[in-house]
């Protein structure tokens, strides 16, 4: 669906992205990652053809950005790192102008507002002025009017920046809902909301690509341990010798805790939780709690950009 | 073309609803009836169409500030609140944008200029004027407008601030019309080319009640001009 070569973007001197090389294929929910400045925000404005790239070659279901920028608008939705907004409109106005300005006909721009707002819970801000409405909900109409034409491409910059919690989760759960009907790249540089929603991750450091693949992909790349945390109850010493002949275990911390309760932290190359539950049954170990631990994404990211850096 | 319609309706819209539209309009407005007091009716005993030339002469001036004041938001505003990357990620092209926001404020000057029939129709019912030099005044002040409007066009399309903007569409317009100025001091063929390019001896036939198409053909090409530059200025800011 999209295919990125080569593409660099110079500003004066500087460059905001250098040489990227990736692919997307249909259908895909893919995680933009980097930090702030990294050069996610001028990567997407180029794939929803608001900027024109230095050099390279982008192409989306075989049109480019360059030639054919014209045919790309009509396949994509893109919601900017700040939502554009008319700020005098009412939400069902500004979304069916933005539908009929993408093509869609009067008759049904209707009938795609009414589904987009329902699909972004906006039904009841429908005849609030947008100006009236809080950062979280003007967020959600920058998204809906990225769906109300049902493009084949939907292009989201940070579409949590701001969020709460709950309106975070709400948002994870709407792009979770694209997944399969549309292709989704979103971009973001808080790495638990893209952990939990992409398919696929590319990581992106000054302007350069340092990493791309699932998060199981990224961690071998980084030379990082995958990090599981289980308590058990039992014969600690067993277990941990026990799961130290499992392949892929590269290390177990052992923690004992109140109540005979141990902790062991175990660090493995691979996705190992089921061999590990399986394990510790075949030992006859209490399994308490598994866990991946949460600092799994940051570590592989602080890895992929301090490295190179 | 729906694209287009789509932008100036929504623009229009936007114009109505918010309040600087109407408070430009109200001052402006204000102003002329002012200048018509002081300057076209205290001039002591006159022809009635002597009163109407006068009036439209300055009408052309407010029509002037009126056209640079409503044209500084037109796409300074949308690059300041982003809506820009809206239009820019929408099929839709450049010159389309360009043409929509232009026809709004146009539409905008338009309902300015409706307002300010109650001037000449008090020339009308007081006096003996023909509904041609009405017509034909009215006719040059939409162009003149139109002309200015486009020139604030391309000043919005410069610039991210309203206040930048206006400043250089008001530096343009003074710009062309000092040509007329220079137009006095060289001697031909410098002169003839001065005289063609400023816009006031293009608007005085509109002013005594003379339509030539030259006249219009001028303001048109204007328009199209600063249209043109403001598309082009668009187009390269896709590049930064």
């Amino acid at each position: 669906m999209i295919q990125v070569e080569n593409l660099s973007k110079f500003y004066g001197e500087h460059a905001a992205i250098r040489d990227l090389a990736f692919t997307i294929e249909r259908g895909e929910v893919i995680g933009f990652l980097g930090l702030n400045g990294a050069g996610k925000t001028t990567t997407l404005k180029i794939l929803g053809c608001v900027l024109l790239p230095t050099s390279g070659r982008v192409t989306i279901d075989g049109f480019d950005v360059v030639e054919d920028p014209h045919e790309i608008r009509k396949r994509i939705g893109f919601l900017p790192d700040t939502p554009p907004l008319y700020d005098e409109m009412t939400v069902g106005a500004y979304l069916s102008f933005v539908a009929q300005l993408r093509g869609v006909s009067k008759a049904e721009a209707r009938s795609r507002v009414g589904q987009v707002e329902e699909q972004t819970s906006l039904r009841e801000a429908d005849t609030e002025v947008i100006s009236s409405l809080s950062h979280g909900y003007r967020q959600r109409v920058g998204v809906a009017q990225a769906l109300v034409h049902n493009p084949r491409l939907i292009i989201l910059d940070e579409p949590t920046s701001g969020l709460d919690p709950v309106q975070i989760v709400e948002m994870r759960a709407l792009i979770k809902s694209l997944k399969g009907t549309h292709t989704v790249l979103v971009s973001s540089h808080i790495l638990s909301e893209i952990s939990e929603t992409c398919d696929r991750l590319l990581v992106i450091q000054d302007g350069e690509i340092v990493g791309q693949g699932t998060e199981e992909e990224l961690a071998t790349r980084a030379g990082g341990a995958v990090t599981v945390e289980v308590d058990v109850a039992g014969d600690a010493a067993a277990a941990v010798k026990a799961l130290g002949l499992l392949p892929g275990v590269s290390a177990i911390e052992v923690t004992p805790r109140e109540g005979g309760v141990t902790t062991l932290v175990i660090q493995a190359a691979l996705e190992l939780r089921p061999h590990i539950i399986r394990t510790l049954v075949a030992v006859n170990v209490d399994v308490l709690r598994v866990d991946r631990a949460t600092k799994r994404l940051e570590s592989i990211f602080l890895k992929l950009t301090q490295g190179h850096a | 073309m729906r694209a287009i319609l789509l932008i100036a309706r929504r623009d229009l819209g936007s114009f109505l609803r918010t309040w600087s539209g109407y408070i430009i309009m109200a001052a402006v407005l204000a102003l002329l009836g002012l200048a018509f007091n002081a300057g076209v009716l205290g001039r002591g005993a006159q022809r009635s169409s002597e009163v109407l030339s006068n009036y439209f002469w300055w009408a052309s001036g407010f029509t002037m500030v009126e056209s640079v004041l409503i044209s500084m938001r037109l796409l300074a505003e949308e690059r300041q609140t982003g809506t820009l990357a809206l239009l820019y990620s929408s099929p839709v092209r450049d010159s389309e944008i360009v043409i929509g926001k232009f026809l709004s404020a146009l539409g905008f000057l338009g309902l300015f200029l409706l307002i300010t029939l109650y001037l000449p129709a008090l020339i009308f019912v007081h006096g003996k004027v023909s509904f041609g030099h009405i017509f034909a005044g009215y006719a040059g002040l939409f162009l003149l407008g139109s002309a200015i409007l486009a020139v604030g066009t391309l000043g919005s399309a410069l610039s991210k601030s309203q206040l930048v903007a206006v400043i250089l569409s008001g530096c343009m317009v003074v710009g062309l019309l000092l040509t007329w100025w220079l137009v006095g001091v060289t001697e031909r063929p410098l002169s003839s080319v001065f005289n063609a390019l400023a816009p006031y001896p293009h608007f005085k036939p509109f002013q005594e009640g003379l339509f030539h198409l030259r006249d219009a053909v001028y303001f048109l090409l204007v328009t199209y001009v600063a249209l043109f530059g403001a598309t082009r200025v668009l187009e390269a800011r896709r590049w930064k």
